[in-house]
C-alpha cells in the first residue's frame, strides 16, 4: 500500500477541510484489548483521568486484526480527530506510511522510538530494562532460597527487554541468583492465558523459586494467584498490582503509560512531537510501595534498591538494554 | 430422491439461517442499549456503501476464498483440515521468502513466484498431517490442530529470530522491495475510467483467488482426480474396491487443501501488509471452515460465504469505529452467523423439508 503515498495531496486536501468541524482527539488501542489489565487498559486510564478532569471526549477503537491498524489511523485522520493516540509497536509501520499524508493532524505512538523523518508524530518510549533491574534486585534481596524467575507473555524482543533487566537486576543484588524464565506462548493468546501462567508458576516453584516477577499481561493474573496461593512473593507489572494479593504480591514493576496518554491527551492538537524515552529520571519507570507491600520491603531492601535507581539516574551503573545487541548479558532466552 | 428443489436448498436455507442470525443479532444489540436499525445501516454503507469499504470488503473475502476453497477440497476426501491456519501461516513464510530473497523484476513474475512458494510451504504443511493420517492412523483433526500450533511457534522464532531487521522491536520482516508491490483494485480499475477508493487493500490476488474458485470446481467435477476423491469421500470401501489408493488420495487433497491454504498469503502478506507479520492470518484459517460450511463445500458457495464474512469483518470494523458498540460483541454477531449457517443448519433444514413435503403430498394427492 505504499502506493498510496502517491495520493498525499488529495487526502491531506480532505483532511483539512473535516478537520475543522470534528476535532475530538481518538485513542487507538493495540490488538489485546482495552480492558487487559495492563498496557492497554494504562492507556485508558490516562484517557479516563482526562475525561474527569476536563470533560472532554474521545474517540476510539478496540481493533481486531493487522488490517484494521491502518484503516483505523486513515479513517479517524480523514474525520479529523487530533491528535490521534496509538499503542504499541505495531503501529510503527503503518504510521509511517499514514503520517505523511496527514501533515497537520498530530499523532502520537507508545513503545515505538525508531521512526525517522516524520515531524507530526510524538514517539514515546519507555526504560523497561531500568525498571525491571529494580524489582530483580528486590527479588533477589527477598529470596531466601536463591532462586527468583520470570514468566513472559508472548516472546517477542520487548519481554526479553523486560526480563533481561530484571535477571541483571537480580544479578547485581546477590551473584549467586539462579534465575529461572519462561515464556507463556508464541501466539497473542500468551497476552490472556491465566491458566498456563498459573501452571508455569507450579514448574517454577517446583525449581527452587519463590519471587516470580510476570510480565505478561492477563497471563499475570494467574501467575499472582498462584503465587498467593503457594505462599511465595510474585510481582506485577505495568500498574499497581500489589493490591490484588495484599502481603503478598512484593511490588510492581511500574510503567506509565498512563500517564503518557493523559499528557497527550491534555496538550491536545499542541502536543510536542519528537521520540521521548521515560526512564527512572523521569518516573517513566519504577516500582511501587504502598500499604499493601510495605511489609515485605525492608528499610534496608530500600536504602539498596534506592541507592542503584540513583546510580543508574546518574550514570554510573549501566543497565544493557537487551535492543542493543539482541542478546542480554545476564540471562539466555 | 430429493426432498426440496435445488433452488431451495441452495438459496433458502442460508437466507433464512442468515435471517434467524441477524434477528438475534438485533435483540443483542437492543440489550445493550444501542439502535439496532442504525448499526446495520452502518455495516452495509461502511462495507458495501462506498469503494473505500467495497476495497476492505473484497480483501477480506479474497483471504477467505482461499482458506474456505482449502477446507471444501479436503471435505470432499471427507479429510477435515482444520490446519489451515498454519498452512496459511507457513504460506505467509514462504511468499515472504520469495519477496525479500528473490529480486524479482517485475510484479506479475513475483507473483506467480509467491503464490507457487507460498503453495508449497503450505502443501509441505499439510502433507505431514496427511502422511500421517495415511500410514499411522492419527485423526487428522487433532494433528492438523496442534500443527497451527507448532506453525506459530515456527514463525515466532523465525521473525523473532532470523528475520527481523536488526534493531527493530517489532517482530516482522523488513519491507518487500517496492518492485513485488502488487497493484491494488484503485490501480487496476482507474485505467478503465472506474474512480475505485485508493485507501481499500484489495489488490489482484482477489483475481487469483477467483481463478481458483474455478480450478476447485474444473479439479472436483471434471477429472478423474476428483471423481477418485468425491468417490472416497462418499465411500472408502467402494473407493477401495474399485481400485482408488486411499493413501494416495489422502496426500493429494491434503496437499491441494495446504496449497490452497497457503495462497492466501499473496493476499494478506504480499498484497496488504507487504513483509511478514507475527499474527498474518489472524483466524482466517478457521473462518474457512464456516465458509466451507455454508458454501456447502461448492466453489461457487464458498465464493458468496466469503463474501458474506468479508462485509461482516469490514461492517464490524465500523461498527468499531464509529459506535461504542464492543469488539467482543462484533465477534459475538460474527458467531452467530457462523452458528446458524453452520451448526444448526438442520434446525432450518428439516422443517422446510417437512413444508416442502407435504407440498408435494398435497399436489399429488
Amino acid at each position: 500500500m505504499t502506493l498510496m503515498t502517491k495520493f498525499l495531496g488529495a487526502s491531506a486536501a480532505t483532511a483539512l477541510m473535516a478537520g475543522a468541524a470534528f476535532a475530538e482527539p481518538a485513542l487507538i488501542y493495540d490488538l489485546g484489548g482495552k480492558f487487559d489489565k495492563s498496557f492497554n487498559e494504562a492507556a485508558f486510564n490516562g484517557a479516563q483521568r482526562w475525561v474527569e478532569e476536563t470533560g472532554g471526549t474521545y474517540r476510539e477503537i478496540e481493533m481486531q486484526s493487522e488490517a484494521q491498524r491502518e484503516q483505523a489511523l486513515r479513517r479517524f485522520a480523514d474525520a479529523g480527530a487530533n491528535p490521534i493516540i496509538t499503542m504499541g509497536f505495531g503501529m510503527a509501520d503503518p504510521l509511517s506510511s499514514v503520517a505523511p499524508d496527514f501533515p497537520d493532524t498530530k499523532f502520537v505512538v507508545v513503545d515505538v522510538t525508531w521512526l525517522e523523518g516524520l515531524d507530526n508524530v510524538r514517539q514515546i518510549g519507555f526504560a523497561e530494562h531500568e525498571g525491571s533491574y529494580l524489582v530483580g534486585m528486590l527479588a533477589a534481596l527477598a529470596s531466601k532460597t536463591g532462586t527468583v524467575s520470570f514468566i513472559g507473555g508472548m516472546d517477542i524482543p520487548l519481554i526479553r527487554h523486560f526480563g533481561c533487566g530484571f535477571a541483571q537486576g537480580a544479578k547485581a543484588a546477590n551473584p549467586d541468583v539462579k534465575i529461572i524464565a519462561n515464556m507463556t506462548g508464541t501466539t497473542p493468546d500468551a497476552w490472556n492465558d491465566p491458566v498456563k501462567g498459573s501452571e508455569l508458576t507450579k514448574a517454577q516453584i517446583s525449581q527452587g523459586s519463590d519471587v516470580v516477577f510476570a510480565a505478561a499481561g492477563g497471563t499475570g493474573v494467574g501467575v499472582l494467584q498462584t503465587a498467593a496461593d503457594s505462599g511465595i512473593l510474585s510481582i506485577g507489572v505495568d500498574s499497581n498490582q500489589n493490591h490484588l494479593h495484599p502481603g503478598k504480591v512484593l511490588t510492581s514493576m511500574l510503567k506509565r503509560v498512563d500517564n503518557a496518554v493523559y499528557d497527550a491527551l491534555k496538550a491536545g492538537e499542541n502536543v510536542e512531537t519528537g521520540v521521548f524515552t521515560f526512564g527512572l529520571a523521569e518516573d517513566g519507570v519504577g516500582y511501587a510501595l504502598d500499604e499493601n507491600n510495605a511489609s515485605l520491603i525492608t528499610a534496608e531492601m530500600k536504602a539498596t534498591v534506592d541507592a542503584a535507581r540513583d546510580s543508574i539516574i546518574s550514570g554510573d551503573t549501566k543497565v544493557v538494554s537487551y535492543y542493543e545487541n539482541d542478546s542480554c548479558p545476564a540471562i539466555d532466552f | 430422491m430429493e426432498v426440496m428443489p435445488k433452488w431451495a436448498e441452495v438459496i433458502l436455507v442460508p437466507l433464512i439461517s442468515l435471517l434467524l442470525a441477524a434477528i438475534l443479532s438485533a435483540l443483542v444489540i437492543l440489550a445493550i442499549g444501542e439502535d439496532p436499525i442504525a448499526a446495520v445501516k452502518m455495516m452495509v454503507t461502511g462495507a458495501l456503501g462506498s469503494t473505500y469499504g467495497w476495497g476492505y470488503t473484497l480483501y477480506y473475502a479474497t483471504n477467505f476464498m482461499f482458506t474456505g476453497l482449502a477446507v471444501s477440497v479436503a471435505f470432499h476426501a471427507r479429510m477435515f483440515n482444520i490446519g489451515g491456519e498454519g498452512q496459511a501461516a507457513l504460506g505467509g513464510l514462504g511468499v515472504a521468502l520469495a519477496c525479500l530473497y528473490i529480486p524479482w523484476p517485475h510484479w506479475s513474475l513475483a507473483l506467480v513466484g509467491a503464490a507457487v512458494a507460498g503453495g508449497l510451504f503450505g502443501a509441505a504443511w499439510a502433507a505431514i498431517p496427511a502422511w500421517l493420517q495415511a500410514r499411522r492412523g492419527s485423526h487428522i483433526v487433532i494433528t492438523t490442530i496442534m500443527f497451527n500450533f507448532i506453525a506459530a511457534s515456527l514463525l515466532n522464532y523465525v521473525l523473532v529470530n532470523l528475520l527481523r531487521p536488526k534493531g527493530s522491536q517489532d517482530p516482522a520482516s523488513a519491507r518487500f522491495v517496492d518492485t513485488v508491490n502488487l497493484p491494488t483494485l484503485h490501480d487496476m480499475l482507474a485505467p478503465i475510467g472506474i474512480n475505485f477508493s485508493k485507501s481499500g487493500p484489495a489488490n489482484v490476488s482477489l483475481l487469483i483467488a477467483i481463478a481458483a474458485c474455478v480450478f476447485v470446481w474444473f479439479l472436483i467435477w471434471r477429472t478423474r482426480l476428483g471423481y477418485e476423491i468425491r468417490s472416497f469421500g462418499n465411500s472408502e470401501s467402494a473407493a477401495r474396491y474399485a481400485g482408488i489408493r486411499p493413501f494416495k488420495i489422502i496426500m493429494v487433497s491434503m496437499m491441494i487443501s495446504g496449497a490452497l491454504a497457503g495462497m492466501m498469503a499473496i493476499n494478506n502478506v504480499m498484497g496488504e501488509a507487504e513483509r511478514l507479520v507475527m499474527n498474518s492470518v489472524e483466524g482466517a484459517g478457521f473462518i474457512g471452515i464456516a465458509v466451507a460450511l455454508m458454501g456447502r463445500s461448492h466453489p461457487f458457495g464458498v465464493f458468496i460465504a466469503a463474501i458474506l464474512f468479508g462485509f461482516l469483518y469490514q461492517g464490524g470494523a465500523e461498527l468499531a469505529l464509529w459506535t461504542s458498540i464492543p469488539r467482543e460483541l462484533i465477534v459475538v454477531i460474527q458467531a452467530l452467523v457462523i452458528l446458524f449457517t453452520g451448526a444448526l443448519d438442520n434446525m432450518v433444514r428439516m422443517p422446510l423439508e417437512r413444508i416442502f413435503l407435504s407440498l408435494r403430498n398435497r399436489k399429488e394427492g
